[in-house]
C-alpha cells in the first residue's frame, strides 16, 4: 500500500472516530442511543437516509453493470429511487407516530403482545444480517482489490469499526458517519463525473460515439435486453426492488430519529434528491469507463466490473484520485454496514431483551449495557461470518433481502396500519409465510440449486433467479388469509380506532407530551 | 427530554381522549377523504408508470427508437422516473402541510374541549 491510500484510509477512520468520540458523550440514555434522541433534522436524516441506503454494490455494483450492460444497468438504479414513493406515502409518517426505539413498538401498538414483539424482532433480525455478510464479503474483496492488503485483514478492520461506531456511540455516531459518507461519496463522485465531460469536450453526443467504440454491444449497448432476458423475471426483480425498500428495518428507524412527520417527510424529499442525483451520476461514470477504458480492459481487471469507478478514476486522475475514490467506496461500506449493526442491535437489545425477557423492568444503565453488549456480539459474529465466507458467491444475499423485506415486513406494516379487519394471527401467518417462501424459493431457485458451481449440484425446482413474484404475493396472501379465518377479540374495533387516530393524527404521541 | 416509553403515561392520557368522537368528527373525516383523493390516484398512477418501462422493454421493441437525436425513447422514459419521482415527492411534501393543519385543528378541538368539561 502506498502513502497516498495509507493517508486517505487514515484521514477516513480518525474523522470517524472522532465522530464516534463526541457521539459516545451523548449516548447515556436509552433515547440518545437507538434514536439519537430524536435529534437530526429533516435534511441531516435525508442525507443519513442516503448513507444508509447507498451501498457499495450500488456504487461500484451500478458502474460496472451500466459499463458492462448499457441500459439494463440503469434500469435497477430507478427500482431503487421510485421505491421511495410507497415509503412517503404510506408507511414513514405512520412509523414516526407509533414507534419509539423498532418496527416491533409499530406493530405492538396495535397487537400489544410478545409473540407479536418476537416475530417483528426477528424478522428485522433476519433481515439486517441478511444484508450485512454480503456487505462485508463484498467489502473483504475489495479492498482486497484496491489496496493489496489480506482479505481477513480488510473484513477485520471494517468489521470492528463498525462495532466501534455502535458500540461506543450509538445511533449518533451511525447517523453521522452516514452523512459524512453522503457527502463524501456524493461530492466525489460528481467531481469524477465532470472530469469525464470535461475529456468529451462537455458533450454528451461525443461520450455516446465513444461509447459505442468501447463496447462490444455497439449500438445494442443503448437498448434494454443486455441484461434482462426473460420478461418474468425482469418484472420480478421490479416488484421487489419498488417494493422492498418500504420493509427495510434499517431504513424505518431512520424515521424515529427526527422530531415530527414534517422532519420525517423533508428527510425522504431529501433522500430522494440525493439517491436520484447520485444515481445519474453513477450512470454517467459507468458510460465514462466505457468510452475511455474500454470493455475489455475493464473485464481483464476484474470480470464483475465492480472495480469500474476505481479504474476509472486511476485513468483520469492517477493514483491520487483511484486512492480518493478507494477511499470513498470504503466509507461507503462502513457507513451501510454501522446502520444494519444497529438496527439488528435494536432488534435484539431493545425488543426481546427489554421487553421480552425483562418485561420492560430495567435500569437505564442495564438497557444501555445490554445494548452496547449486543452490538459488539453482532458485529462479532457477522464479522466471523464474512470471514467464513470469503470464497462463496454471497452477493445474490442483497437482491434476496428486498425479496424477504417486501414479503414478509411490508405486508404485516401496511395491513397493520390500514386494515380494520386484521388480526394477530394474520401478522403473523404474514410473517412466516412471507419468509419460508422467499427462503425456500430462494434455496430451490437457480442462486444455490445449479449444476454448475452451485451449492447443491442439479437442476433447479424453482427456475427464477427472483422469487420476488411469487413470494411478494404469498406474503400478502398469508396475512390476508389468515386474518379472514382467525376470530379477532371483540374489542377490536375501539382499539383500531385508537389506534388508527394515532397513526392517522399523531395525537397524544411522542410530540405532543412534551 | 420526556420519557416517551412511559407506558402509564399513555394509557392515562388515553382515557382523556374521546376516539369515537374524534372519528365521527367531521374534521377527522375530511381529513381521511383527503388524503386518500390525493394519494390513491397518485399511487395508481406511479405503480402504472413505473411497471410500464419494464414491461414495454421486456415485450415490445418499440420505445427503441430514436426520439431527439441519438437518444431513444426509452432513456426518456427511464429519465422521466426520476423526474416523477422527485415531483410526487415534492407535491406530497407541499400537500401535506394542509394535512399537517387539519391534524392540528383536531387535536387542538379535541383538548379545548375537554379543559371546557373539567
Amino acid at each position: 500500500m502506498n502513502i497516498t491510500y495509507f493517508l486517505f484510509f487514515l484521514c477516513i477512520i480518525v474523522c470517524t472516530l472522532i465522530i464516534t468520540y463526541w457521539a459516545a458523550k451523548q449516548s447515556k440514555t436509552t433515547n440518545q442511543f437507538y434514536i439519537a434522541a430524536g435529534s437530526l433534522t429533516g435534511v441531516q436524516n435525508g442525507m443519513a437516509i442516503a448513507g444508509d441506503y447507498i451501498s457499495a454494490a450500488s456504487f461500484l455494483g451500478i458502474v460496472g453493470t451500466v459499463a458492462i450492460n448499457g441500459f439494463d444497468g440503469f434500469l435497477y438504479a430507478i427500482g431503487f429511487l421510485v421505491s421511495y414513493l410507497i415509503v412517503l406515502f404510506f408507511i414513514a409518517e405512520p412509523i414516526h407516530r407509533l414507534g419509539t426505539y423498532s418496527l416491533g413498538d409499530v406493530i405492538c401498538s396495535r397487537f400489544p403482545s410478545y409473540k407479536m414483539r418476537w416475530m417483528m424482532a426477528i424478522g428485522a433480525f433476519i433481515i439486517s444480517i441478511l444484508y450485512m455478510i454480503p456487505q462485508l464479503v463484498a467489502a473483504g474483496l475489495l479492498i482486497r482489490l484496491l489496496l493489496d492488503i489480506d482479505y481477513s485483514t480488510s473484513v477485520l478492520i471494517i468489521g470492528s469499526l463498525m462495532t466501534i461506531y455502535v458500540v461506543f456511540g450509538g445511533m449518533f455516531a451511525t447517523s453521522w458517519v452516514q452523512i459524512v459518507k453522503t457527502v463524501v461519496l456524493l461530492s466525489g463522485t460528481f467531481l469524477l463525473s465532470l472530469i469525464v465531460f470535461s475529456h468529451f469536450d462537455w458533450s454528451i453526443a461525443e461520450l455516446i460515439s465513444q461509447v459505442k467504440l468501447g463496447t462490444p454491444l455497439g449500438d445494442q449497448f443503448f437498448m434494454p435486453g443486455n441484461l434482462f432476458g426473460s420478461p418474468l423475471e425482469t418484472l420480478s426483480l421490479h416488484l421487489a426492488l419498488v417494493l422492498g425498500t418500504a420493509g427495510l428495518p434499517h431504513i424505518l428507524i431512520r424515521f424515529l430519529t427526527v422530531r415530527n412527520t414534517l422532519e420525517v417527510r423533508r428527510s425522504l424529499l431529501t433522500a430522494s434528491w440525493i439517491i436520484g442525483i447520485f444515481y445519474i451520476i453513477t450512470l454517467v461514470l459507468g458510460l465514462g469507463t466505457v468510452a475511455l477504458i474500454g470493455y475489455q480492459e475493464l473485464i481483464a481487471h476484474d470480470p464483475t466490473g465492480n472495480l469500474a469507478a476505481p479504474l476509472l478514476a486511476n485513468e483520469l486522475g492517477g493514483d491520487f484520485l483511484m486512492a480518493f475514490i478507494a477511499a470513498i467506496s470504503f466509507t461507503t461500506i462502513v457507513a451501510v454496514v454501522a446502520g444494519l449493526v444497529i438496527s439488528a442491535t435494536t432488534a435484539f437489545s431493545y425488543d426481546i431483551y427489554y421487553h421480552i425477557i425483562k418485561k420492560g423492568q430495567t435500569t437505564e444503565k442495564q438497557q444501555i449495557r445490554a445494548a452496547q453488549w449486543t452490538a459488539f456480539v453482532v458485529g462479532l459474529i457477522s464479522t466471523l461470518f464474512a470471514l467464513g465466507l470469503r470464497n462463496i458467491n454471497v452477493t445474490f444475499l442483497v437482491s434476496l433481502t428486498f425479496i424477504v423485506a417486501a414479503s414478509s415486513n411490508l405486508p404485516v406494516l401496511l395491513f397493520t396500519i390500514y386494515w380494520k379487519r386484521f388480526t394477530q394471527t394474520g401478522a403473523i401467518i404474514g410473517m412466516v409465510c412471507g419468509l419460508t417462501a422467499s427462503l425456500t424459493l430462494l434455496i430451490f431457485g437457480p442462486h444455490i440449486m445449479n449444476p454448475n458451481g452451485g451449492w447443491i449440484a442439479r437442476e433447479p425446482f424453482f427456475p427464477l433467479h427472483n422469487p420476488g413474484i411469487i413470494a411478494i404475493p404469498i406474503g400478502f396472501l398469508g396475512a390476508y388469509l389468515g386474518s379472514i379465518f382467525s376470530n379477532g377479540p371483540k374489542s377490536s374495533n375501539s382499539d383500531f380506532r385508537r389506534f388508527f387516530i394515532k397513526a392517522q393524527t399523531g395525537i397524544d404521541t411522542k410530540e405532543d407530551i412534551q | 427530554m420526556s420519557n416517551v416509553n412511559d407506558y402509564k403515561t399513555e394509557e392515562q392520557t388515553d382515557d382523556k381522549i374521546d376516539f369515537v368522537k374524534i372519528e365521527q368528527s367531521e374534521k377527522f373525516q375530511r381529513l381521511m377523504n383527503d388524503r386518500k383523493k390525493f394519494i390513491v390516484p397518485l399511487t395508481i398512477f406511479f405503480l402504472v408508470f413505473y411497471f410500464m418501462l419494464p414491461i414495454l422493454t421486456s415485450y415490445t421493441t418499440f420505445l427503441n427508437t430514436p426520439a431527439i437525436g441519438d437518444i431513444s425513447w426509452v432513456w426518456l422514459f427511464a429519465f422521466a422516473q426520476f423526474v416523477m419521482t422527485w415531483v410526487l415527492c415534492t407535491l406530497y411534501v407541499k400537500k401535506a402541510a394542509s394535512f399537517d393543519r387539519q391534524t392540528d385543528e383536531i387535536i387542538d378541538e379535541q383538548i379545548n374541549n375537554k379543559g371546557g368539561n373539567s
